[in-house]
């Protein structure tokens, strides 16, 4: 009766093989990240210091710290998500509920999906192009912050949209059905039910913006500034640019300062990752469905 | 058992029904689902649908409270008239619908508190007195006979519940609406046979204050609990009539009688 037949056997052989096959795969992903991570803490760690954080370069950026990079980056990514969130949310939600699903929706979503494939460079031509030359905004964290904000849409969109379609459709129309709009049926039940989903999209547009360093380079971020900007029509150093100034045109830099930099953009990019993945986790315990 | 009839004041046959339907066709994609369907509901009457999978009962209900607006494939043609007035004259829809309940077979408890779920249409009626919110969540909840199992947990999720409560929660749900017709579609699929008698007496009551469209796929509901039965088949009313008489056999189609005595289906 309960006798294993060869097909069985080879069902339960091919599944053996498909999981150490994947599972392998999943290692061989895990590895760069490890070796990244643990070349920068090794080569980078001696020179993380609170002196290394809270003060300026000097000596030609041979010698001191980063604290000029590292507000010229908060200033970029804090402009930058006032302009592209409110926007890319309220796309987002328009497209996924209140567009009829026709040829000109398809085009639209199409369209965004293909600007995220955009290589940075192109963002950064388009942000000289038109905030820098045609706004006037000048080389300024607002021209900067208006590209990286470009550039940075798609994910914001994509992220809420994918979101707020993850809330049921059976939910819409039991509010539908009792008379209830679409805005007050978004308002009471279906944004209640996709925040978690819609902040892990911020959070993942913040890493992209803190570490873009093409868009930023034409449009507003300098390679060395004596002082902190004061204003969005300012110039100012970024972490991403500054990176690759030192590592790249300065030669007389000892090598703990570049390491120490990535560090901290690193650190920077994982810790809002981790900040995303634990408000997720929290935010799935109070699942509501 | 049979005393459907008996309770309450009883449908108004007299006066212009509540609800009319002229030459009613609804298709899918160019599929049909309904062909030509032509019927009146008059008010205080229970209007019982039954028929097989796949009659069209289901799509005559979306029909009524114009839920084809949510679906772009699905085609209707033909009036529905409510008090009179073409549902597709109504500009701002959201007014007819906030007057007609409707009950799926698939309970839907909404991702918020029980008392919230039923407070919710409330709400968007305008009353916010708490007294008066706390007022009506324990009328409808009384009357879809969840009361007393929820009144200590007013504050957990009503998307929690097991599926039978919140099929109640549902009811009491559209209850809350105080509508002026309710659109039951096989209600009582996910509640059990005891449960399922309560809330019948309840919709027994509940006729003397307004019209229920009662869809069902339990023969046997119908006879309870209808004044009229319409039989769908394939998308066309075969038959409509008083129900007691359709079960006692006085039929002009012999395919009612076949359905009702289970001879197919």
């Amino acid at each position: 009766m309960f006798a294993a037949t060869s097909l069985n056997r080879r069902s339960y052989r091919n599944q053996a093989v498909a999981k150490a096959v994947f599972g392998l795969m999943t290692v061989a992903l895990v590895i760069p990240v490890l070796v990244i991570l643990g070349a920068l803490i090794v080569r980078g760690g001696p020179a993380i210091s609170w002196e290394f954080l809270f003060t300026p370069p000097v000596n030609g950026m041979t010698e001191g710290g980063i604290l000029p990079a590292l507000i010229g980056t908060i200033w970029l990514v804090v402009v930058a998500l006032i302009a592209s969130v409110p926007i890319g949310i309220a796309a987002a939600l328009y497209l996924s509920e209140y567009a009829p699903d026709n040829f000109l929706t398809r085009t639209i979503n199409l369209a965004i999906i293909n600007l995220a494939g955009v290589p940075s460079i192109v963002h950064a031509l388009f942000g000289v192009g038109a905030f820098v030359l045609f706004f006037r905004f000048g080389t300024s964290i607002l021209a900067a912050s208006l590209t990286l904000a470009v550039m940075t849409l798609p994910v914001v969109i994509v992220a809420t949209r994918e979101s707020l379609q993850a809330v049921p459709q059976a939910f819409r129309e039991a509010c539908w059905n009792m008379g209830a709009t679409r805005w007050q049926t978004i308002r009471k039940v279906v944004l209640p039910n996709s925040v978690s989903g819609i902040l892990t999209g911020v959070i993942l547009e913040v890493s992209r913006a803190a570490g873009e360093t093409a868009p930023i380079m034409f449009t507003g971020a300098a390679a060395y500034l004596m002082f902190l900007p004061q204003s969005v029509f300012d110039q100012t150093m970024a972490m991403s640019l500054h990176l690759y100034v030192i590592a790249t045109q300065q030669p007389s830099v000892p090598e703990e300062i570049p390491y120490g930099v990535a560090l901290v953009l690193i650190s920077i990019v994982l810790l809002m990752n981790a900040i995303s993945i634990a408000f997720r986790v929290y935010l799935r315990g109070l699942k509501k469905w | 058992m049979v005393e459907a009839n008996g309770a309450g004041a009883g449908p108004r046959y007299g006066e212009r029904p509540v609800v009319e339907v002229r030459d009613l066709a609804i298709s899918y994609g160019g599929k049909p689902a309904l062909k030509d369907v032509s019927l009146d509901i008059y008010r205080h009457e229970i209007f019982g649908i039954i028929g097989p999978a796949n009659s069209g009962k289901t799509s005559f209900l979306r029909a009524l409270n114009r839920m084809n607006d949510f679906n772009a494939g699905m085609k209707v043609r033909g009036s529905v008239e409510i008090n009179g007035k073409d549902v597709n004259a109504w500009q701002n829809v959201y007014a007819l619908r906030s007057r007609i309940g409707v009950v799926f077979p698939l309970p839907v408890g909404l991702p918020l508190s029980i008392y919230e779920n039923v407070a919710f249409s409330p709400r968007l009626r305008g009353i916010r007195r708490k007294a008066e919110l706390d007022e009506v969540v324990e009328r409808c909840l009384t009357r879809a006979a969840l009361w007393d199992e929820v009144k200590d947990r007013l504050d957990s999720l009503g998307s929690l519940l097991s599926g039978g409560q919140q099929q109640r929660l549902t009811i009491a749900r559209a209850l809350s609406q105080e509508p002026e017709l309710l659109l039951l579609d096989e209600f009582s699929i996910a509640v059990d046979p005891v449960t399922t008698m309560r809330i019948e007496d309840v919709l027994k009551e509940l006729r003397a204050e307004l019209t229920i469209v009662l869809v069902t796929n339990l023969v046997q509901q119908a006879r309870r609990l209808a004044d009229r039965t319409a039989f769908f088949l394939t998308g066309e009313v075969v038959e409509i009539g008083d129900t007691e008489e359709m079960f006692e056999g006085k039929v002009k189609d012999e395919r009612t009688t076949g359905y009702i005595e289970g001879r197919f289906g």
